[in-house]
């Protein structure tokens, strides 16, 4: 039995997921990749299977203990969004040295224009790297459908599969045909092979040849896989178009065969060599359509030879940077739009800014204070809402640039004699990456200020639990900062003598000093309230 | 049959509870539809659009391409004339006029001029309207009764339907004040 449900491709690799017997998904949230793991915390299925859906420290705790759990024998799903990958690498390239027993699949979600990125590296680099096979879906069908042909895939090839998304498909919602038969996790064996899983030079040598052998294998299953396919167009005008992902989505919006191009559609990689070199002789040239880095284009380049009139990315017939859509499509097509009407004159950008009543406001603005006094005073910040501080009225921070950098790069500005060196960074990014560099501050005395604005939850990404919640000062004390010089404070308007007071009490300390100013994030808490609103609301009904 | 619809406003004004509303709609009726979503750091008080398709046949871009949209949903004024070049030359704009100042200064004279000149315009004070009927959580649910008139490829009836079902987890309160919202809204919207 089947029914139609109104998914967001995320939902839709969750739901597939789900009903391919997942035993558990781990995951740290992050745009645009957060809601395939909350729908499989919302979804009855997973209570009434026990399936592990908590959220993980960060993405490479995620990645091992996916890794684990395929070991034990259980289908395990990994979710991140890309630079997440960063973060887990390690363990993604070493997991396909080891290979796997229960079914792992990796999900690896894009952010081409850096919608809530800083970057727009293209995780298809990623599985190539690791010589593992890549799915890539165009709709949220396609997602749904992928999840478990992935799961199928990895334990036949006993391999991780990356499935790869972008921002378009993983927030856009669209009918999704489900199947509504009980599905429970799948259990084989525990993996009982050490020459397999103890990476020693001599086993790992051993692995190496064998994944570099299975490379046409690979390069053969993504010409057989069922979502790749190629649509000769009636009216041949000896010109083609090989595209993948939400890129296809486009050229079929603007109604590429009609307008006599013929169209392969990659979904699995490596790519299927020989297929594409068939294809080129069809064609006299060829338009790449991907969405992404040109990791297609640049494939293809060597696949149908330098004289090839090969189009794409790389050669400005498509934008060299940011997301594909149905207008620049067009346009590289030869059927550019005109707009009826234009954008105003006087309309503004509208930047997003921090909430109202938010307590990253209020340690902005006791810095500022402070800082006021130390013209060499730099702010180190991280990942987090608490990035907005960079903008208008605080421009409070001076660098932010990966998930637990504040503290390292903080340290590393002290060491030669800057002071402040003040770091700022989120609860929730902290358990994420910024404990290790604390404990090599402390190691080195470095003469660093860390504030750990605490809101209780991961906010940027929608609210979803901390990792370290109400043990941060214990955390900070273990790891060596002096109890004493570890300050709780509130942020609010009127303790801003105090906040400030206590700010240039610890940059006069010379040592590695915690402020931790702690308010619970607004929106969490409305949330929370709405939440209990509705339910006084529903008991009075009844 | 495809209507494209753009929804806008700022971070937090409940466009998405719009598109999930039609959105039910539009499956229950058997229709196509693709609702491309923001998230993340752009909720944050700054700018915000959802494109939603509708159609009986495939519908293959996620995005709405320029100078297809049939009608521009706003919460705000400004917000609505941002995605100006997504419509096309008949298409509609349903926008409250009541503008969000989170900016300065806000182009109060650019805004107001830009909408003297144009027409297919349903204006409606969602500020004034909502606090005169006390609705004030259902500014948003106004907003789609006005326009009702012009979706067209779904009936009164068929929203309606779905308020019901978006909003019973809430309770019946809500259900009752989001259905006296739309019936306020379509008045508008029958009116201009």
């Amino acid at each position: 039995m089947t029914q139609i449900k109104l998914l967001l491709g995320d939902e839709a690799i969750a739901e597939g997921a789900l009903q391919a017997g997942l035993k558990g998904v781990y995951a740290y949230p992050g745009t645009p990749s957060t809601e395939i793991t909350e729908y499989i915390q919302h979804a009855a299925a997973a209570r009434d299977n026990g399936i592990h859906c908590t959220w993980s420290s960060n993405e490479k705790t995620a990645m091992e203990a996916a890794l684990g759990m395929s070991y034990a024998g259980c289908r395990s799903m990994v979710c991140m969004k890309h630079v997440g990958m960063n973060v887990a690498a390690d363990a993604f390239v070493n997991a396909a040295m080891t290979g796997v027993n229960g079914g792992m699949v990796v999900v690896a979600a894009d952010d081409p224009s850096m919608h809530s990125s800083q970057n727009e590296q293209d995780s298809r680099f990623y599985g190539k790297f690791a010589m593992i096979p890549i799915l890539e879906p165009s709709t949220q069908q396609e997602a749904y459908d992928m999840a478990s042909y992935a799961f199928t895939l990895s334990e036949a090839e006993k391999l991780p599969v990356l499935l790869r998304i972008t921002t378009r498909l993983a927030h856009s919602r669209a009918a999704v045909r489900v199947s509504t038969a009980p599905a429970t996790p799948v259990r084989r064996e525990v993996a009982d092979s050490p020459a397999s899983w103890v990476l020693l030079p001599a086993n790992a040598r051993r692995k190496n040849a064998a994944l570099t052998a299975l490379q046409p294998r690979l390069e053969q299953l993504a010409a057989e896989n069922p979502f790749f396919k190629v649509e000769l167009s009636e009216k041949a005008s000896g010109k083609g178009i090989v595209t993948c992902g939400t890129g296809y989505n486009y050229v079929m919006e603007n109604g590429a065969t009609a307008a006599g191009y013929h169209v392969m559609k990659i979904a699995q990689y490596p790519v299927p060599a020989e297929q594409v070199r068939d294809f080129a002789r069809r064609c006299d040239s060829i338009l790449v359509v991907e969405d992404g880095q040109p990791f297609l284009e640049e494939q293809l380049r060597g696949i149908v030879g330098g004289d090839y009139p090969l189009r794409g990315r790389l050669t400005g017939d498509l934008p060299r940077t940011g997301e594909l859509n149905p207008d620049n499509v067009a346009a590289a097509l030869g059927m550019r739009r005109t707009p009826a009407f234009a954008v105003p004159e006087g309309i503004v950008p509208r930047p997003p800014a921090l909430c109202q009543g938010c307590g990253h406001r209020d340690v902005y603005i006791a810095l500022n204070k402070v800082l006021a006094d130390y013209p060499g005073a730099k702010v180190f910040a991280d990942i987090g809402c608490y990035t907005l501080g960079a903008l208008p009225p605080f421009c409070a921070i001076d660098t932010c640039v990966d998930m637990g950098a504040s503290i390292t790069m903080a340290k590393g500005a002290a060491d030669t004699g800057l002071h402040p060196a003040v770091a700022v960074i989120g609860d929730s990014t902290f358990t994420h990456s910024g404990m290790t560099g604390l404990l090599d501050a402390v190691n080195d005395r470095a003469n660093i200020t860390v504030v750990i604005s605490d809101n209780l939850t991961t906010a940027m990404t929608g609210g979803q639990d901390s990792a370290g919640t109400s043990r941060f000062e214990a955390i900070c004390i273990a790891l060596g900062v002096e109890p004493e010089h570890v300050r709780v404070v509130v942020p609010l308007a009127k303790n801003m003598d105090e906040i400030t007071r206590t700010i240039r009490e610890e940059i006069e300390y010379r040592g590695v000093s915690v402020i931790i100013p702690r308010r619970e994030c607004i929106q969490t808490l409305a949330r929370k309230r709405r939440k209990e609103m509705s339910k006084n609301n529903q008991q009075t009904a009844k | 049959m495809k209507k494209d619809i753009i929804l806008s406003g700022v971070g937090g004004q409940g466009i998405l509870s719009i598109a999930t509303i039609i959105g039910d709609a539009a499956t229950r009726a058997g229709l196509n539809l693709k609702q491309a979503e923001v998230h993340g750091m752009s909720q944050r008080g700054g700018e915000v659009e959802s494109g939603l398709r509708l159609s009986d046949g495939e519908i293959y871009s996620d995005l709405v391409p320029l100078g297809s949209a049939d009608i521009i949903l706003s919460m705000e004024p400004m917000e609505a004339l941002r995605y100006l070049p997504f419509l096309h030359e008949g298409g509609f704009i349903v926008t409250s006029t009541t503008p969000f100042r989170n900016i300065e200064p806000y182009p109060e004279e650019a805004v107001r001029a830009a909408f003297d000149s144009r027409e297919r315009v349903i204006a409606l004070d969602l500020d004034a309207i909502t606090r005169t009927n006390a609705i004030p959580q259902s500014a948003n649910v106004v907003l789609l009764g006005a326009a009702a008139g012009v979706i067209g490829i779904l009936s009164p009836e068929q929203i309606e339907q779905s308020i019901r079902n978006i909003f019973a987890a809430k309770g019946e309160k809500v259900v009752e004040m989001n259905l006296k919202a739309f019936e306020i809204g379509r008045e508008y919207g029958s009116r201009q």
